[in-house]
């Protein structure tokens, strides 16, 4: 099952990405995001991430790329023309992708038999709440940072307001 | 049932409470049409549909065969697959959420419980998500219509349902409080012990909660005082101006398929679910298996049959809203109001202990 899902799922999320970046016209491209995102939520929950999951859909796909393709309607962007691309993402795009392919790659393999122990997908088949636990470190051990990420956000909602209101 | 193992019969009962449930829920979606057209008319001062069956009871059946068998037009501007698949997204998921709904007390049959399609624990959270999601069928059938009209309504639904997104999940923090759980079924038996005193609207003190829940879960449908999107007087019919036949017929279920969704999550999270309105002061009449799994499911479908007309009440009185008070409401009105109810719940909670 677990398999099945991440076969099914990891294929979608890669299908939604590369489709993502040859779809000419802004929505397209929009919702290609989105697929990806909803595919990832589905792979969080089979890896016993549920609040995660959860989160994933209701504030990546339902709220910020809902904001995205709200934009791109109003503003009515049309369909893009392709270029060369710029030299840029040739120098620095391509070594970039391969050396954390291959960073990743290399850590999963030295850690195989720490992985390997591990049972993952096992919250799945028993329901475990981890809502709980997840809150109960956020709000001991990780009190700090988890306010400082709060701070953070206030200022750039802050930052909108000021730039939103700077022209009256 | 013996020849079949464990999972095989868990597929089978699941795969079987799934086409039963759908059948129902597209049943009750045609005759709360017919339920809204019956009780506005009253409310009008005449009769609504009467011709087809007795009393107008087959009217619904009719409507439907009507929509199916009309020309599907597909204009020529449109942008196709987005045209095809916005209809289809809404219904989807306006029938999605109702498999996390317990419309019933536990009941399993074979180790599978009978009234609950899907008890997951985070129950709450996955009707938001899904609703969250069901804003690009409106907003995608708009933009894919190629026509002001339908565009102006899908963004004025993209912006509303943002808006009062906020605000109905906030408004839920309260009773996922008291519950200490996002499960469906642990909120339920959390309102159970009382009957009527302890449901979170009355005994837990969330009527606060449950006016922003009401106000933003009226936003959220599109219905009325809140149709801004489709708002027949100003943009035509809005965001399913461009529709014809089976697709319209997609949205309209749709629709009432949401108003369904939101009177059950209502009656989950402030009316006690299925749960008996008298507590457990007449557990003894009737104690039989048969009967103890009836009457809780007779409570859900009555409670939300109560949310469904007060839904139809509101928009046989108030009138729309213009589109800045809306906002203004939203932002401005229900959110801080949400969170000084979050504010007081949990301080409540944490002086009592």
């Amino acid at each position: 099952m677990q398999l099945a899902l991440f076969i099914v799922f990891g294929a979608l999320a890669l299908g939604g990405a590369l489709n993502l970046l040859l779809q000419r016209h802004p929505i397209h491209s929009a919702l290609s995001l989105v697929v990806v995102m909803m595919s990832l939520a589905v792979l969080y929950w089979s890896l016993g991430a549920e609040f995660l999951a959860a989160a994933q859909v209701i504030v990546y796909s339902g709220a910020i790329m809902v904001l995205f393709v709200f934009v791109i309607m109003l503003l009515n962007a049309g369909k893009e023309e392709h270029t060369q691309g710029s030299r840029a993402a040739y120098t620095v795009g391509f070594p970039g992708a391969a050396a954390i392919f291959c960073l990743l790659s290399f850590v999963f393999l030295s850690e195989r038999d720490a992985m390997k122990a591990s049972d993952i997908g096992g919250d799945l088949s028993s329901a475990v709440d981890n809502i709980a636990q997840l809150s109960a470190m956020l709000f001991t051990r990780q009190l700090l940072p988890f306010e400082v990420t709060s701070v953070l956000i206030l200022v750039a909602i802050l930052g909108a307001v000021v730039l939103a209101r700077r022209e009256q | 049932m013996s020849h079949l193992n464990e999972f095989e019969v868990f597929l089978l009962l699941s795969a079987l409470k799934v086409a039963v449930v759908l059948v129902v829920l597209l049943l009750a979606v045609a005759y709360t049409v017919l339920l809204e057209r019956k009780l506005l008319g009253h409310m009008q001062n005449r009769w609504g549909p009467n011709r087809v069956g007795p009393y107008g009871l087959l009217q619904p059946l009719v409507d439907g065969a009507k929509l199916f068998l009309k020309e599907d037009m597909m204009p020529l501007a449109v942008e196709r697959p987005l045209f095809v698949l916005a209809p289809i997204i809404a219904l989807g998921c306006s029938l999605i959420s109702i498999a996390v709904v317990p419309f019933g007390a536990v009941t399993r049959v074979q180790g599978v419980d009978l009234f609950q399609i899907a008890n997951i624990n985070i129950g709450l959270l996955v009707v938001l998500g899904v609703t969250s999601i069901g804003v690009y069928g409106i907003t995608l059938s708009g933009w894919s219509s190629n026509n002001k009209y339908s565009l102006l309504g899908s963004l004025r639904s993209t912006a509303q349902v943002i808006s009062y997104e906020l605000a109905l999940g906030l408004s839920l923090v309260g009773v996922v409080l008291r519950a200490q759980s996002l499960n469906l079924r642990v909120i339920v038996d959390s309102q159970a012990a009382h009957g009527m005193l302890s449901w979170n609207i009355f005994g837990g003190f969330q009527f606060v909660a449950f006016f922003i829940y009401l106000m933003a879960a009226f936003a959220e449908t599109n219905r009325a005082p809140f149709d801004l999107p489709e708002a027949e007087n100003e943009l035509v019919a809005g965001y399913h101006t461009e529709y014809s036949s089976m697709k319209f017929a997609m949205f309209f279920m749709a629709e009432y398929a949401n108003m369904i969704t939101v009177s059950c999550v209502a009656t989950l999270l402030f009316l006690g679910g299925a749960t008996s309105v008298f507590g457990h002061s007449f557990d003894g009449l009737l104690n039989t298996p048969v009967w103890n799994a009836i009457f809780p499911v007779c409570w859900f479908v009555a409670k939300v049959l109560a949310f469904l007309a007060l839904y139809i009440w509101v928009r046989g009185t108030l009138p729309r809203f213009r589109y800045d008070q809306l906002m203004s409401f939203g932002w401005k009105f229900l959110l801080p109001l949400a969170m000084a109810n979050i504010v007081a719940t949990s301080f409540i909670l944490a002086v009592r202990g």
